[in-house]
């Protein structure tokens, strides 16, 4: 084998290039700050666990704002998204969000899926003075005047699943939950809609969200005999419970309605002979067929292909929270943070693929509609809709018109 | 009666789920003492390797008990070719590589398969205890891991490559100097126990999350279960299994999920205190159990 001679010529060439490369780097990103675009941050988990969640909503904030700028931008500028991935891991959010609020300067952050990832960024953006939304359903209760959530609250959504699950299969209910604050504060509004409902519940069971098996619980469900199952389990390890359900052969003994199934694309992992008949209630499935709906997961679809997971609420509500901000701004004519949290004060809304999502001044969630639908042969068939549900839940806690300085999150006290 | 015969059947179950998991890890750490990082990920390639070749038409049990062992053992021979024989003896070096691999596989399948993938379900159904359902396919778990136990230690007990394997583990200096190649053994031991692994990520497919990151939730309760276990590995891996599958089954069972991990990790506190080689390495049953393999 001869061995490797470059030749002058071609070393020239090269070393050429490399220079002239090297020299052309600075005016092109020179040229791209003189387009003075306007900076929007994200922080979504684009890897790890959550992994699955956040890439439907990195597509569909992506979509909006490529529809935003081909429109001609905002206040004539273009939009630049600045997304960082926080692989699932809380650490990464609070150490990105401080770079989008200082180093990259963003006019808002859209971002955060879990609840815990929320609470981690939240009082940074507070602090740097950066505007923030939080665009998935959660278990209500923040009230903020630097932050706005526009996903659905329990009263929006719990709210609806439980009484139908009380009145169509029984009054008894046993309860199975993720181990942090989402699955906790959410398995205390189910305690209250059950009870609400005149059920009972028989037991309450929290599980860390690295528990693979569930052996134990799914035979401790049976002892108790309960009418319904109210899962609000998380991520892909607990994936497994409807597995096993399903396994041991209870799937078609005791009905299962959910908080998150569905999330993380269970609609597609798991057989239909798993899925089948679980209830859930969402502000958003694709399956949705008015045309605001349709045309949205056409454009998502044509632009990322059918490999992207499962349109559900989160990636719906990422969509219409970016939309709403870019409204706000409209009308503020300004970037400036102030300016635009008045100018969505005053109950600015926009028609997104869900139905109509106005904002709520008083809490700084949103009045959306909500769906009942059930897994039928991996799709979701969405047999209930509920226009224009307002965020009841963080209402009885919240009014930022009467106390504009409050910056935490409430906890409903339910009483046991 | 029939909640006890229920409870006992879950045990058995929880048992051989940690049979499964750890079997494998217990074989190259119990010969090699290579601390291997990315069990977890062989495992979860087990599990991808039988749910994809599952969806893509296979016979489901050939995905699982042929193609998963067979695609994780050729993995594992060429970690072992590619990094790990350069690393014997130094195990903090292991640990590092294998970490780092462990972080690239998981790259490499979220890349190749993205974050989710379409699963298998379960086969058989279940059948009642009592007024209780459970899993049939639970005792095809409870009798794989048997199986794969068993297996384990016939070959080592019985067959040549069992006795040159066992002498190479002993004293590789001299089983060199009586014609057997330590690289060799150590190689193909790697592969055996990556072939393990691969068999116990396939058979546990059907009933878990399939996820790129699964491993993460396996690999603490596998390496819990082979430090108890102590230098013997089949009898080791089994007892310590046996004990703490036992103990977290019934704190689950009685208390909580959360309170059943912490009943694990305190029975695995209280005993490496009293027994800090393990069950098979120190203290009465050290002793007694000294020639168990």
């Amino acid at each position: 084998m001869r061995p490797f001679r470059p030749s002058r010529r071609g070393l020239l060439q090269s070393a050429a290039t490399l220079a002239g490369g090297a020299l052309a780097a600075p005016l092109v990103a020179r040229h791209a700050l003189a387009a003075d675009a306007i900076k929007v941050g994200s922080l979504l988990d684009l890897s790890g666990p959550i992994g699955s969640s956040g890439q439907a909503m990195h597509a569909t904030i992506r979509l909006a704002v490529e529809e935003l700028n081909v429109g001609g931008g905002l206040l004539g500028r273009p939009v630049e998204l600045v997304n960082y991935d926080t692989q699932s891991t809380i650490q990464l959010y609070s150490q990105y969000a401080q770079q989008l609020a200082l180093k990259d300067k963003v006019a808002v952050v859209h971002g955060g899926i879990t609840s815990a990832s929320r609470e981690a960024i939240r009082p940074v953006f507070d602090r740097y003075a950066t505007l923030y939304f939080y665009n998935v359903l959660y278990e209500g209760g923040v009230c903020d005047r630097d932050c706005f959530c526009t996903g659905t609250t329990p009263a929006q959504t719990v709210n609806k699943l439980v009484p139908y699950a009380l009145e169509t299969w029984g009054k008894k209910a046993y309860i199975i939950a993720a181990d942090y604050n989402y699955g906790q504060i959410t398995a205390k509004w189910m305690q209250k809609y059950v009870r609400d409902g005149g059920g009972t519940v028989q037991a309450t069971e929290f599980f860390p969200l690295d528990v693979t098996e569930f052996a134990a619980t799914i035979s401790k469900i049976q002892q108790a005999g309960p009418s319904v199952v109210l899962s609000a389990l998380v991520g892909s390890n607990h994936t497994a419970f409807y597995r096993q359900w399903a396994a041991a052969g209870m799937k078609d003994k005791i009905p299962i309605a959910s908080t998150t199934f569905g999330l993380v694309n269970e609609i597609a992992t798991i057989a239909p002979s798993e899925s089948n008949g679980v209830v859930t209630s969402y502000g958003y499935y694709e399956e949705l067929s008015t045309p605001a709906s349709t045309a949205f997961t056409k454009a998502v679809r044509a632009k990322f292909g059918d490999g992207l997971p499962y349109i559900s609420e989160l990636a719906c509500a990422n969509y219409e929270g970016f939309k709403l901000w870019a409204e706000g701004v409209k009308k503020a004519g300004s970037l400036d943070r102030m300016r635009v949290t008045e100018a969505l004060e005053t109950g600015i809304a926009v028609d997104g693929p869900s139905g109509k999502v106005t904002i709520d001044h008083a809490t700084h969630h949103v009045v959306r509609n909500a769906y009942l639908a059930r897994a039928a042969e991996r799709k979701w068939d969405v047999f209930q809709s509920y226009p224009d549900q307002a965020p009841a839940d963080t209402a009885a806690v919240c009014d930022l018109i009467k106390e504009p300085k409050l910056s935490k999150q409430f906890v409903i006290d339910v009483k046991t | 009666m029939a909640l006890v015969a229920l409870i006992a059947f879950n045990v058995a179950n929880s048992i051989a789920v940690l049979v499964l998991l750890s079997l494998g890890l217990g074989v190259i750490y119990g010969m090699m003492r290579v601390i291997n990082l990315a069990h977890g990920e062989f495992l979860m390639l087990g599990a991808y390797t039988t749910v994809v070749s599952a969806n893509a038409g296979l016979n489901l049990w050939v995905a699982m008990l042929v193609a998963a062992p067979l695609a994780v053992g050729l993995f594992g021979l060429a970690v072992e070719r590619l990094f790990i024989r350069f690393l014997y003896g130094r195990i903090i070096d292991t640990m590092l590589a294998t970490w780092g691999l462990s972080l690239a596989v998981v790259g490499l399948v979220t890349t190749v398969f993205g974050t989710t993938v379409r699963g298998v379900s379960a086969p058989f159904g279940g059948f009642a205890i009592g007024g209780y359902q459970t899993s049939v396919y639970s005792w095809f778990v409870i009798a794989v891991a048997a199986a794969m136990a068993a297996g384990v230690w016939l070959v080592l007990r019985f067959t040549r490559f069992g006795l040159v394997v066992r002498a190479t583990m002993q004293n590789p200096d001299m089983a060199a100097a009586l014609g057997v190649s330590p690289q060799r053994i150590y190689m193909m031991t790697f592969a055996l126990g990556s072939a393990l692994a691969g068999l116990a990520g396939g058979v546990l497919a059907p009933v878990s999350g399939v996820s790129p990151v699964m491993g993460g939730a396996f690999i603490a309760r596998a390496f819990i279960t082979v430090l108890g276990g102590g230098p013997a590995i089949v009898t080791g891996t089994s007892l310590a299994s046996g004990l703490f599958g036992s103990i977290s089954e019934v704190a689950t069972f009685f208390t909580t999920p959360v309170f059943g991990q912490v009943a694990l990790l305190l029975a695995a506190l209280v005993m490496i205190r009293i027994l800090p080689q393990g069950i098979t390495g120190s203290g009465l049953t050290g002793r007694l159990l000294r020639r168990s393999l």
